[in-house]
């Protein structure tokens, strides 16, 4: 979230669409119900069903799962085209000025620089047209026929209410209501806030309906104020705290990234992520990227780390391709992966086409599994009858099972959606011989080291020279590695010379070995060390900033600073600088938060800017810091696999014969950079087998597949069950209650049919277009009785920057079983 | 005597049921029907966050046990924590039922092994479990490490090996886990935020 749950109440519209929080987050939800008792706000709720938030909203419309970047971009025009837009925000928070390059275009839904062979973009084309100073050039009065804003208008006018209905199924009245709503926030004193999940991430196009939200986001204004934001409702409680510290193929902690195969040297590897200010006296803040680059070896390898051997530089992997979970799984099915480790985590459940994924697994040599819970993945190789149709004595392999502490038997932090790390106490031990996490990683990794130190083999350096300085060394503690990821110094530092008396003995600031306040205190040069930059002001010389329980909230619009820690600097709301116009005033004093006070920034949150960076400078520092332009990228020439704009694709399973906004360009009939795996594309099915959209999803008394192992939520929530509308199950001669059949080109599911109005059939691009609904938490192991992994008809595709599987929007038929 | 339920609980909870105050004619009007104290009087509360969705509950944790040696701590309640400022002592469904989860019957206890074309599960010890594992990873990285690619560079990288993390374990488990399995050149390595 660039916001925080808090914050929602101050909102006047909320919108609600690629996700349901009132069903997946109902204690974040409760801002909402806040905000309409006490801000008369207004939700707005766009969704393939009428799900539990839309049962709380003032307005819902319908959509077709998997076309919300046509909706959304729809929504762009009707902004652009009748001018509601918040100019002032626009002209100088955005790069709406800016002027793109002669080299860039776009036809027939394929931007410039696509290489067909490969699947994918070069950004080259895409870059701005560069003054003599490499500054990019810009146009304030937004005229030129080049610059951002005139290239989106051209982009997004093709998105008529006509075009938009035609692809979405929304009718166009509903359409126009929706942006209604949206539009009436463009003025600085009312705010928006959009709240999403997974109903946008999991699709081919994910990535781009979130940025398609977002530049609409900023075109209102809403970015960096009290009410607003982009709001991700993240799935897992620590799913924020897994990403920020980069457990993920090719990243680093603090979202650092591992170098690729062609970045040999140190200089290299920095020279596209320390990115330099594309406008004068911009922060750009990533240039300080060998900062933490150089603390991060420091905090692994401590003294093997130095200038000469690049600060260890070669003791990191370094990538020639992306290893995600969807590249893992292929790799198993072909025999090339040897041992996997599954923590916390059930690939049988989780993951799309659940024939594939067991014939990867059975095929490991390996494979360990630490939970706390027992799952599907580690009992993969048990015949469950029809529900996992094995046989064990073809499977080859080897299954640890490793029982491992829950959350009420450890200490440690979790960050929650609004970045908040929050930390929690042991309450008692684990059952049985179950231990923590840190304790099972341990053990095996001192085991590994030993054996390096003693017999030696491949590369030992990296492992054997590992910072180790934990007191319990097979037990490290939580509190040494929340330290350790916070970061230090590792000689004394001073504070500058005063200039009112610079003769005065420099002021001591940290001695060699105390915890860093923030990192700003950072350097490249080796004397300082941390786990994970973004955390660093998480455990100072004044202890664990994550366990402060103050929730006082003096200026009364949720702001509660001194509860927990939030990361970065405990910033609470993101780009909060642009909370002010340019002349370092509130847009809205009704909702102040951060603004100049003639020779500081302050308010109601930490400030999101240097804090000296007076507003009447010339060539003020703007207020989106990270970014090269010190501005938002409404347009954006680097970033994004399928191009600077975003554009509507269909999803690879779609009930349509091809893309209604490019109809005789079957390049562009699906997302154009996705990656598709030999074989995947043979398992698509067609609508001619399998007419109808599918899409999957949460219930409020279940968390996926964990709590079929809880007894009271699968006493509440018992049975399996599919959700079609009136209209399907009369053409199926379904009734409410009967067992149904959903089958995809993977495979097939047994549930009951719930028939309710809440399901509707849409008219979309001329067919009348039908929806089943999946809801996701049954299986073949647990405390009630078992039900089919909905993920058995899953598409094994993912979105072309993060490869999330395409879960929300497929094809399947249904039948009476 | 007269009581309100807050003053009903600090008295049970010195325990004046069945003494001398009883005795006298002082004891609460409900104390009589009352034959042992209110549970959560003589409980240990531990804060803590709900391990289910990103808002982050916050939750009080109740356990029995007074921490002497040989006394296991045992959890018997939790709710939400009021001074939260997100949930301000609300829990949904999936965190109301918690206490079902840390007591659950599928809970695992103890290291397990299931050998290859078994149909069934082995109990072993952490030693044994500890040292097939690691002499299986290191095995596999010594024979299928990538010092250096087709092309002569250097790669480091060890790709017959790869790793699923959970994003309910601790931002300190998640960094342990980093820190270590990088050191050993592991690419093949994500966890629920990829899907």
């Amino acid at each position: 979230m660039t916001n925080h749950w808090v914050d929602i109440k101050n909102a006047d519209i909320v919108l609600i669409m690629g996700g349901n929080a009132a069903e997946a987050h109902p204690c974040g939800f409760k801002w909402v119900i806040e905000a309409k008792q006490h801000n008369k706000a207004r939700l707005v709720v766009v969704d393939p069903r009428f799900t539990r938030s839309a049962a709380m909203a003032d307005y819902y419309a319908p959509i077709r799962a998997g076309s919300d970047i046509a909706f959304l971009g729809g929504v762009i025009n009707y902004l652009l085209g009748n001018d509601k837009i918040q100019h002032e925000y626009v002209k100088n928070y955005t790069n709406a000025p800016f002027i793109v390059g002669e080299a860039y275009s776009f036809a027939d839904g394929v931007f410039s620089g696509y290489d067909d062979a490969k699947r994918s973009y070069s950004a080259a084309s895409w870059g701005y047209e560069l003054d003599e100073k490499g500054f990019a050039k810009v146009d304030p009065a937004m005229q030129h026929p080049r610059c951002v804003l005139q290239v989106m208008k051209k982009h997004f006018e093709r998105y008529t209410p006509d075009m938009v209905s035609r692809i979405t199924g929304t009718p166009k009245d509903r359409f126009l209501k929706v942006c209604e709503y949206i539009a009436s926030t463009a003025v600085p004193n009312r705010a928006m806030t959009i709240m999403y999940a997974l109903g946008w991430t999991q699709h081919s196009v994910g990535s781009e309906m979130i940025r398609t939200a977002a530049i609409m986001q900023l075109l209102l204004g809403n970015i960096g104020i009290a009410g607003g934001g982009m709001n991700a409702l993240r799935g897992h409680s620590n799913i924020q705290g897994l990403t920020d510290l980069g457990l993920l193929s090719t990243s680093l902690p603090g979202y650092l990234s591992l170098a690729r195969d062609g970045e040999q040297d140190l200089e290299t590897y920095y020279k596209p992520r320390a990115l330099k200010p594309l406008r004068p006296n911009q922060m750009s803040y990533w240039q300080n990227y060998p900062k933490f680059f150089v603390s991060l070896q420091k905090a692994w390898w401590g003294d093997a780390a130095t200038a000469e051997n690049s600060w260890a530089y070669n003791y990191l992997p370094k990538w020639d391709r992306s290893y995600d979970v969807l590249a893992a799984f292929e790799l198993m099915s072909q025999g090339k992966l040897n041992g996997y480790i599954c923590q916390g985590f059930n690939p049988v459940g989780s993951f799309p086409n659940k024939k594939k994924i067991i014939t990867g697994l059975s095929k490991l040599k390996f494979l360990v599994v630490i939970d706390p819970l027992n799952t599907e993945t580690s009992e993969f190789w048990k015949n469950f009858g029809e529900y996992n149709d094995v046989k064990s004595e073809e499977i080859q392999t080897t299954v640890f099972r490793l029982p491992s502490t829950c959350f009420a038997e450890e200490d440690g932090s979790l960050t929650n959606s609004g970045r908040w790390l929050q930390w929690h106490w042991k309450g008692a031990p684990p059952p049985g011989e179950a231990l923590g996490d840190a304790e099972i990683i341990a053990g095996i990794f001192t085991r590994i080291r030993a054996a390096y130190a003693k017999d030696g083999g491949a590369f030992p350096d990296p492992i054997v020279k590992l910072t180790w300085a934990y007191k319990v060394p097979t037990n490290p503690s939580a509190d040494e590695l929340a330290m350790e990821a916070n970061g230090r110094v590792l000689v004394d530092v001073f504070a500058p010379p005063d200039p009112k008396d610079p003769k005065a003995p420099p002021k001591p600031l940290l001695k060699g070995g105390e915890q860093i306040a923030g990192f700003g205190q950072l350097r490249d040069d080796g004397t300082t060390t941390s786990g994970c930059w973004i955390y660093s002001g998480m455990w100072t010389q004044a202890g664990n900033q994550m366990a402060r329980r103050d929730n006082s909230d003096p200026w009364g619009i949720g702001q509660t600073l001194n509860w927990a820690w939030s990361w970065p600097a405990n910033r609470r709301i993101l780009y909060n600088a642009a909370s002010s116009a340019p002349n370092g005033k509130p847009w809205d004093p009704r909702r102040k938060l951060v603004q100049w006070g003639g020779k500081a920034w302050g308010g109601a949150d930490v400030p999101d800017i240097r804090p000296d960076a007076n507003p009447d400078d010339p060539d003020r520092v703007q207020p989106f810091i990270m970014t090269a332009e010190g501005v938002a990228r409404l347009f954006a020439p680097t970033g994004m696999a399928e191009g600077p704009l975003p554009e509507h694709y269909e999803p690879f399973e779609t009930p349509l014969e091809n893309n209604p906004m490019h109809p005789n360009n079957p390049k562009a009939k699906s997302n154009p950079a996705a990656r598709v795996f030999k074989g995947d594309m043979e398992a698509f099915g067609s609508p001619k087998d399998f007419p109808y959209v599918a899409t999957s999803y949460r219930l409020t008394e279940h968390f996926h597949y964990w709590t079929k192992n809880v007894l009271t939520s699968a006493i509440i929530q018992p049975e399996q069950f599919v959700e079609i509308s009136e209209s399907l199950a009369g053409a199926k001669g379904i009734k409410d209650g009967d067992m149904v059949k959903v089958s995809s080109n993977r495979g097939y599911i047994k549930a009951v049919a719930v028939v309710t109005k809440r399901m509707t059939q849409l008219d979309v691009d001329g067919k009348k277009v039908e929806t089943v609904g999946l809801p996701n938490h049954w299986g073949f192991v647990g405390v009630a009785k078992p039900g089919y992994l909905v993920n058995t008809l899953t598409p094994f595709v993912g979105d072309a920057n993060t490869q999330t599987p395409e879960y929300k929007s497929f094809i399947v038929n249904i039948e009476r079983a | 005597m007269e009581m309100n339920r807050r003053q009903f609980f600090r008295v049970s909870a010195a325990g004046l049921a069945g003494s001398s105050l009883a005795a006298l004619g002082y004891s609460p009007t409900e104390a009589l029907a009352e034959t042992r104290n209110f549970k959560l009087a003589r409980a240990t509360e531990t804060r803590n966050t709900c391990p289910y969705c990103s808002v982050g509950c916050g939750v009080i944790m109740y356990s029995l046990g007074d921490k002497a040696k040989n006394v296991t701590t045992n959890i018997v309640h939790i709710e939400g924590d009021p001074d939260h400022p997100v949930n301000r002592g609300t829990l949904c469904p999936k965190g109301a039922g918690l206490l079902d989860f840390v007591h659950s019957s599928n809970r695992l206890k103890y290291p397990e092994v299931r050998e290859p074309g078994s149909k069934e599960w082995k109990r072993i010890s952490w030693d044994e479990a500890f040292d097939r594992v690691a002499k299986l990873m290191k095995a596999d990285r010594d024979a299928n490490f990538i010092a250096t690619n087709s092309n002569g560079q250097t790669v480091n990288r060890w790709l017959s090996t790869g790793m699923l993390c959970a994003s309910a374990s601790s931002n300190e488990s998640g960094y342990i886990t980093h820190k270590t399995m990088r050191s050993m050149g592991m690419l093949v390595f994500d966890n629920q935020a990829r899907v």
